[in-house]
């Protein structure tokens, strides 16, 4: 009898266990679910947003650009008018046109031309105005709010410019996105710069990482390894503003100091404070590699005569070489993400990176020091997502050619 | 309880509390705008002041969208704004609360001492290389600006560089902090920096806007005496219909005892 009840119980009791179960599983894997279904959207909106750029006008959104009809000039591209209005082109000869000096002329000087009062209450003599100037000066390349344009359009020509192209964004040279009437997206400089910020971090940082590494999975005793392993995982955890105040107070004059360079903020500054940041991952996953050498090859190489060294240069590290270059990879990972630090030791210009001792400007920096103004949806803000994919893309390569990398080793295991 | 007091704040906004004001709008405003409103209170414990930044276009969009009283802005309003606003039905008032001056800042151990817009331009611009050209020793310049989205940004190169670029490749900080750090420990550093920002570590230089017939180094007399150039007014602006509203706290701000926040602060008075 009690035994019966006792059976009843365990079978109610394992029912009810069965559905937790089924709850519990059913709960995993709607999250599992809709962790894919929001990354798949944060990246769908990623390049939504990013690939915008190239229906954006090259001249601000609302504006256009007109000459006096006798010009023969139609087209021009960014680069072109973002010269004429810094006066360093400045004949027309040199687009295209007759030899007659250009003079460009900003839609709000012509609040200096008349007063106020005599543009009407609603600015409705604006458009008179502003055809009465265009047609005044052969020369002239007006930079006009599409609004207020004359209603007939005999007086003025409008020059075209089309839209932002791929080669305007990828080959372009000048990073000046806020400059009217034409800003300038090249993003060449950012994306090597961030490549090369990121390429010579590793090369500072593997041999050491290496070194630290080799030390503590092969050389060091079990007393030493209990302080050093805890104290490089401090160092992964410190937040990265810190790294990047340390640069800027410390590295940047010791690094101007000691090259005795004009300026501080160089991609050699950053180069090490990414050295010290990736130290910590490098460190980590190749001295696991190391020790998940098998005993029994370390043993078979000193049997044979080899000495401790040779064991290490010959066996442990060849059999961990697929996981060293994981170590390497995750580490460039890491470089190339890197924001704040990079943000505040780099000096931030935008130039075509050519030696480590000259000021440089990573994508990630970028975004985060100009997304807060940028007004939203307006080309500035296009070309920063755009930016915001490039990482990604490159982001995506480092990860999956360390996942490549890893599962090499696992099958060779 | 939340909601319930939260419901209550908005009946008592609209019952129509008169002393109910949000200011919202410019970084470089800001730090003025929350003394001026702590004070504020003091004086008038039953008022109601908050305080916010994000921008001046910020400030003034909101102003456009209705979700503030007063935007603080330290630029003139653009045309483009004010089209945008007349197109809503709303006539906005400008109000000039202070004035801040930039100064151009160098490394303290560099000889010059004076130089002209055009210097300055050519400097900023990339087109002058070497402190010798402007009568320096023989140095590379390293201009400092900030960051484009900095209103700081805008205005000098409205007034010194007059609308041109800078040079591509110029080193962009990202706050004025960084900029005196950085110019403090680089010999041929060359900056710009508000004039409350001054310090010891860097040296301001006397600017010249007449080609070098006076030059006039940055200082609060100057600034308010009108004879130093790189002076930008700093606004509020609000709705012509509200304005019985805003009116007691402007006019608390422009009294003397406001402007003596003013100075305090390290901005440049009205008066």
């Amino acid at each position: 009898m009690n035994t019966d009840k006792q059976l009843k119980f365990r079978n109610t009791a394992r029912r009810g266990a069965k559905w937790l179960e089924r709850g519990v599983e059913g709960l995993f894997t709607a999250s599992g679910w809709v962790s894919i279904v929001i990354v798949l959207l944060i990246t769908i909106f990623l390049f939504k947003e990013g690939f915008g750029l190239f229906q954006s006008p090259t001249v601000e959104k609302g504006y256009v650009l007109c000459v006096h009809p006798s010009n023969p000039v139609e087209r021009l591209n960014a680069s072109q008018i973002k010269h004429i209005f810094d006066y360093e082109t400045t004949s027309w000869s040199e687009v295209g046109g007759a030899d007659l000096e250009i003079r460009p002329f900003r839609f709000e000087e012509i609040f200096d031309y008349y007063a106020e009062e005599e543009f009407g209450p609603d600015y409705e003599f604006l458009p008179d105005k502003l055809a009465e100037v265009v047609a005044g000066d052969e020369g002239i390349l007006a930079f006009l709010p599409e609004q207020y344009l004359p209603a007939d359009r005999s007086g003025i020509k409008i020059v075209e410019a089309g839209n932002i192209t791929v080669t305007d964004f990828f080959g372009g040279r000048e990073w000046l996105p806020t400059s009217t009437p034409a800003p300038q997206f090249g993003a060449l400089p950012l994306i090597l710069g961030t490549l090369w910020v990121s390429f010579f971090a590793i090369l500072i940082a593997l041999p050491l990482g290496m070194g630290v590494a080799i030390y503590m999975s092969e050389l060091a005793g079990e007393r030493m390894r209990k302080v050093l392993k805890p104290a490089i995982e401090l160092l992964a955890g410190i937040p990265s503003v810190v790294y990047g105040f340390f640069g800027l107070v410390v590295i940047v004059p010791l690094v101007q100091r000691a090259f005795d360079l004009p300026v501080g903020e160089t991609a050699f500054a950053g180069c090490l404070i990414l050295a010290i940041m990736a130290l910590p991952t490098i460190i980590t996953v190749a001295e696991d590699a190391m020790r998940n050498t098998p005993l029994a090859m370390r043993e078979a190489s000193l049997s044979l005569g080899a000495t401790q060294w040779q064991t290490i240069y010959r066996v442990v590290i060849p059999y961990a070489s697929s996981g060293i270059s994981a170590a390497i990879v995750l580490g460039i990972g890491r470089a190339v993400g890197e924001t704040m630090a990079v943000l505040m030791v780099t000096g931030n210009a935008a130039v075509m990176p050519t030696s480590l001792f000259e000021p440089i400007r990573t994508i990630p920096a970028t975004i985060a020091a100009e997304l807060g103004e940028a007004p939203a949806g307006g080309a500035h803000y296009q070309s920063l997502f755009l930016l915001g994919c490039i990482l990604f893309l490159i982001t995506l390569v480092i990860s999956v050619s360390a996942e490549l990398i890893s599962k090499k080793q696992r099958q060779a295991v | 309880m939340k909601k319930i007091v939260f419901s209550l704040c908005l009946l008592a906004v609209s019952l129509g509390m008169a002393n109910a004001q949000k200011i919202k709008g410019s970084d470089t405003v800001l730090p003025l705008s929350q003394k001026e409103a702590e004070n504020y209170l003091q004086k008038h414990p039953d008022a109601n002041v908050t305080v916010t930044g994000g921008g001046s276009g910020v400030g003034i969009s909101a102003l456009l969208e209705g979700t503030t009283d007063i935007a603080q802005s330290s630029r003139r309003i653009k045309f483009d704004e004010r089209n945008k606003l007349k197109t809503a039905g709303k006539t906005v008032k400008e109000v000039i609360i202070a004035y801040d001056a930039l100064a151009v800042v160098v490394h303290p151990s560099n000889p010059v001492k004076k130089l002209t817009r055009e210097q300055l331009e050519g400097i900023f611009t990339g087109k002058i290389k070497n402190w010798k050209e402007v009568g320096g020793p023989d140095m590379k310049i390293v201009p400092y600006s900030r960051e484009t989205s900095s209103g700081t940004y805008e205005f000098f190169k409205e007034s010194v560089l007059k609308h041109r670029n800078y040079m591509s490749g110029i080193m962009s900080m990202p706050a004025t902090g960084a900029i005196v750090q950085s110019v403090s420990q680089t010999p041929g550093a060359i900056g710009y920096i508000g004039l409350a920002y001054l310090a010891k570590e860097v040296q301001a230089v006397a600017v010249s806007y007449d080609q070098g017939a006076t030059y006039v180094a940055p200082s609060i007399e100057h600034a308010k005496d009108q004879t130093y150039p790189i002076v930008r007014p700093l606004y509020y602006y609000y709705e012509a219909k509200s304005e019985a509203a805003v009116k007691p706290f402007i006019d608390y701000v422009l009294s003397d005892e406001g402007q003596a926040t003013v100075s305090g602060l390290g901005y440049v008075t009205v008066k």
